[in-house]
């Protein structure tokens, strides 16, 4: 069976660095063209889909404020528009970019990833993202937020704040699909005979009301293609895998090594019986820096390493090698329970090609990776169902 | 001196202008409508693609109205993916200033701006209805008489948060190390009435400096809000006389802001039918409107007016003989009916009774005809005639088919006008500022930016 493969993009690479080096395209960053050839070049290698991060704030490297740095990638455009801006120059690759829900409007990102599902033909997703920094809070002005300390994750304090992001998170995803639902799919009847343009039978108000806000509805948007677009989300700790198992379609683990794979898809399996999730399981992708090469990628890592004056840390496995080398530890780490990986290019373009041309004949070789797009849509493609309409009587 | 002609094209809206019963009447979602369109435009060398926004389903009677096209992508999310297939139309994009954040909207903006490579415009509107509200975590928030300031407020900070990146900000330069420029991002601190906000912003300024600016509203206070801050004006304006005085009025407003008449375009919403002959032109002019209002649709246009349920009328007979109810408001989310209905109900009965006219023939002669109506050559001297006689700068047409209801003025009428010499025959440049004729706001910038290369367009489907 293929293993699944994402990659995600963020502006020259996820190394600090990454701008800096040889055949980077710093001056393009904020083009289309750039993100086009990139999605392109993915699309070429048959992956599942694509993701655009985002925030409401200037990139930092500290964890409450902005710093001062001028020597790394600052500035990026809005992901919803940049996945929506490759979309017609791109045809079966799937497109999930990052929206905000502490600072966002619920039904403004609906109808957004719901335009994009229209538009793409069925190929989106959303990765739902707290924000917890008190200097984005102060764009908005709208609530103030305390600054974030994870030195002590277990002080009562910390996990209440975390809760209440992500308690706000899982409503607003709550209301964005039951906007996705609230047309009927065959809402539109355009019935000349009564002058009718649709069933409003078939149109359906949310009603959501929670702790942070309610929302009426319906969506001013038809339900998109794919029924509901793939949900995903990011997770380390067991609030966010709750999260993921209400919320989520697929989620992005980082699990240090082979062993802690299996904790950790352990840990999510604990949280959808926690949960109560009903419905197919969460598709959990483990999250890998990449730098591949054959030979030198670590003395490559090592330089930017230099040139940034610092090490590059994540909070995924840093992976440094060649692609022959990565398609052995994917399809070790895949036994452990896991269905697929987004991968982070440390570099761009250069580790997407090597994923591209590199890594995806090694997997193929193995017989993990497929050899031709089938003809779904992204649910489609990771197996999942055409969700049935909640608001939908059975007829 | 002869005017240039600025000419923009409207997504078919949700309303009755848009015949959805006809044959030819394609998807309202799908995204080939919107290419189609927006392709169309661009091959007539227009200005601008436009795209009406309407954030709750219209109710009629307490209930969702059923008789018009609806359901709509989100404008912005549309316009990137036109960014893609098209390569100098502007992209111009309704955005609501009551349920929305400036920070959201002044980095959405900027995006399609450096998408688009300087082609996107905002159309900044003021509904703040709290029947919208209820879609939105803050709800009905705001007074009617706050909408233009919290609109002026809001536009005003969304201009600092675009002008807090300098126009080289962005260095780019590996061999320095240097990323940004040192000093090129300044924080910005806004405090004012509606909005208390600072920090960083997170995109930086785009190809244009600054989007064009579009205002739609037609109170006093609409119209003094574009008099000080629009590039452009959407205005219902769209007869010769009223658009003379509209014009007049907008422009000596001007003044007081320190502007120039040329930095704010005036474009009336229009309609078109063209024939062979001026008489097969009115006979598919009226065929249009009998599709536009048809039975139900009839009743529904008393109804608004009456206030009352007249769906026991025969569309085909006489008026209602019932009084409207003057308290009571049959449908929401609607542009506001500000005329006063008692009045209107009497001027409609008399002309009922002079010409002996049903329910649904009342409707069709009172609700808007087209605004163009003959052949292709009388149609374009008919709108020379209005720029050049001050009635408008330009229009944006409103077609009533999608996709093809540009396709025809396009084809036939847009050469007439080459040919004339007032409309551009080629884009002189790559910006939306540029079409328009509008300074750049970048007083560093005068010359425009370094074209961007089209888009690689591949087809998909
Ligand atoms: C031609 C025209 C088009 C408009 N389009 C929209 C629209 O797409 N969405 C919207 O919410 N309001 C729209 N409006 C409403 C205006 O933005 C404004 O809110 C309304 O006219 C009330 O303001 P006023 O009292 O100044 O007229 C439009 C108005 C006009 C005249």
């Amino acid at each position: 069976m293929t293993l699944h493969l994402a990659v995600a993009l963020d502006g020259a690479g996820w190394h600090p660095a990454a701008w800096r080096a040889e055949g980077a395209r710093p001056d393009r960053l904020f083009t289309l063209a750039y993100w086009a050839d990139l999605v392109a070049e993915a699309e070429r290698g048959l992956l599942d889909f694509v993701t655009f991060e985002d925030a409401l704030g200037l990139q930092s490297t500290r964890l409450n404020e902005p710093d001062e740095r001028l020597d790394q990638v600052r500035g990026r455009l809005d992901a919803v528009l940049i996945a929506s801006g490759v979309a017609p120059l791109t045809s079966r690759i799937g497109l999930v970019p990052t929206t905000g829900t502490t600072h966002t409007e619920p039904f403004h990102v609906a109808i957004g990833i719901a335009s994009l599902d229209h538009i793409s033909g069925g190929r989106a997703g959303w990765r739902p993202q707290v924000s917890g920094r008190p200097d984005h809070a102060a764009h908005f002005g709208r609530r103030v937020l305390p600054p974030l300390d994870f030195s002590d994750r277990a002080d009562p304090a910390f996990t209440r704040h975390v809760a209440g992001l992500l308690g706000e998170a899982a409503d607003a995803v709550e209301v964005v699909r039951r906007l996705w639902d609230s047309w009927e799919d065959d809402a539109e009847i355009r019935d000349v005979a009564t002058g009718r343009f649709v069933d409003r039978e078939k149109l359906h108000y949310i009603d959501f009301q929670g702790d942070w806000f309610s929302v009426k509805g319906p969506s001013i948007t038809p339900r998109p293609p794919q029924g509901q677009p793939l949900v995903t989300s990011l997770a380390h700790d067991r609030q966010p895998y709750e999260f993921a198992a209400r919320a989520s379609d697929v989620v992005y683990v980082t699990p240090r090594d082979r062993e802690d794979a299996s904790a950790v898809v352990e840990q999510v399996r604990e949280a959808e019986a926690a949960t109560g999730r009903a419905g197919p399981p969460l598709k959990v992708f483990a999250d890998l820096v990449v730098f591949l090469e054959t030979g030198g990628a670590a003395d490559r890592k090592a330089r930017l390493d230099d040139l940034d004056g610092g090490e590059f840390v994540s909070d995924a496995h840093v992976f440094t090698g060649t692609p022959e080398a990565l398609a052995g530890l994917l399809l070790s780490w895949r036994e452990a329970g896991l269905d697929g990986f987004r991968l982070r290019p440390g570099e761009l373009p250069r580790d997407l090609v090597a994923i591209t041309r590199g890594l995806v004949p090694e997997l193929r070789a193995a017989g993990a990776f497929r050899t031709a797009y089938d003809t779904g849509d992204l649910r489609g493609r990771l197996g999942l169902p055409r969700p049935a309409n909640r608001y939908a009587t059975a007829s | 001196m002869t005017k240039q002609i600025h000419l923009a094209a409207h997504f078919p809206g949700v309303n009755s202008t848009t015949v959805w019963s006809d044959p030819a009447s394609g998807s309202q979602i799908d995204f080939e409508s919107f290419r189609h369109l927006a392709r169309t435009a661009e091959r007539g060398r227009f200005d601008f693609f436009f795209l009406a926004e309407g954030l709750r389903l219209r109710e009629a009677k307490g209930r969702i109205h059923d008789l018009d096209v609806v359901g709509r992508p989100e404008s912005l999310t549309v316009l990137a993916a036109l960014a893609a297939v098209t390569t100098h139309l502007g992209l111009a994009a309704t955005v609501n200033s009551t349920f929305n954040e400036p920070y959201e909207v002044a980095r959405r903006l900027a995006s399609l701006d450096h998408l688009s490579g300087g082609r996107a415009a905002w159309n900044v509107v003021t509904s703040f209805d709290a029947f919208t509200g209820e879609n939105f975590r803050r709800g009905g928030f705001l007074d009617e008489s706050d909408r233009y300031s919290r609109a002026k407020e809001f536009l005003e900070t969304a201009r600092e948060l675009w002008d807090s990146w300098a126009p080289d900000a962005v260095a780019a330069d590996p061999e320095a190390g240097r990323f940004l420029r040192p000093g090129g991002v300044t924080a910005f601190r806004h405090q004012g009435r509606h909005f208390d906000i600072s920090g960083l912003f997170n995109v930086p300024r785009g190809p244009q400096g600054h989007p064009v600016i579009i205002q739609a509203g037609d109170s006093d206070e609409g119209r003094e809000f574009a008099a000080s801050s629009a590039d452009v004006i959407f205005s219902r304006h769209s007869r010769l006389e009223e658009g003379r005085a509209f014009y007049r009025d907008v422009k000596r407003r001007l003044a007081a802001y320190g502007r120039r008449p040329e930095d704010l375009k005036i474009l009336p919403a229009v309609t078109y039918v063209l024939g062979d002959t001026e008489a097969e032109a009115a006979e598919r002019a009226a065929e249009i409107r009998r599709a536009q209002v048809g039975p139900q649709q009839a009743i529904y246009f008393l109804e608004a007016v009456w206030g009352r349920d007249l769906s026991a009328y025969d569309p085909d007979g006489p008026l209602p003989d019932v009084e409207p109810d003057l308290d009571e408001g049959v449908s929401r989310g609607h542009a506001a009916f500000r005329r006063d209905r008692g009045e209107l109900v009497a001027k409609w009965r008399a002309l009922a009774e002079e010409k002996n006219l049903s329910i649904r023939e009342l409707a069709i002669e009172v609700s808007a005809p087209q605004t163009f109506i003959g052949t292709p050559r009388t149609v374009a001297d008919e709108i020379d005639h209005f720029v050049q006689t001050d009635a408008a700068d330009g229009f944006i047409f409103v077609p009533h088919l999608t996709p093809g209801g540009l396709d025809e003025l396009v084809d036939k009428v847009v050469p007439l006008l080459q040919e004339k010499g007032v409309f551009r025959a080629e884009y002189t440049g790559p910006t939306l500022r540029d079409h328009l004729g509008l300074a750049h706001r970048d007083p560093a910038l005068s010359e425009p930016a370094a074209p961007v290369p089209a888009p690689r367009t591949k087809e998909n489907r």
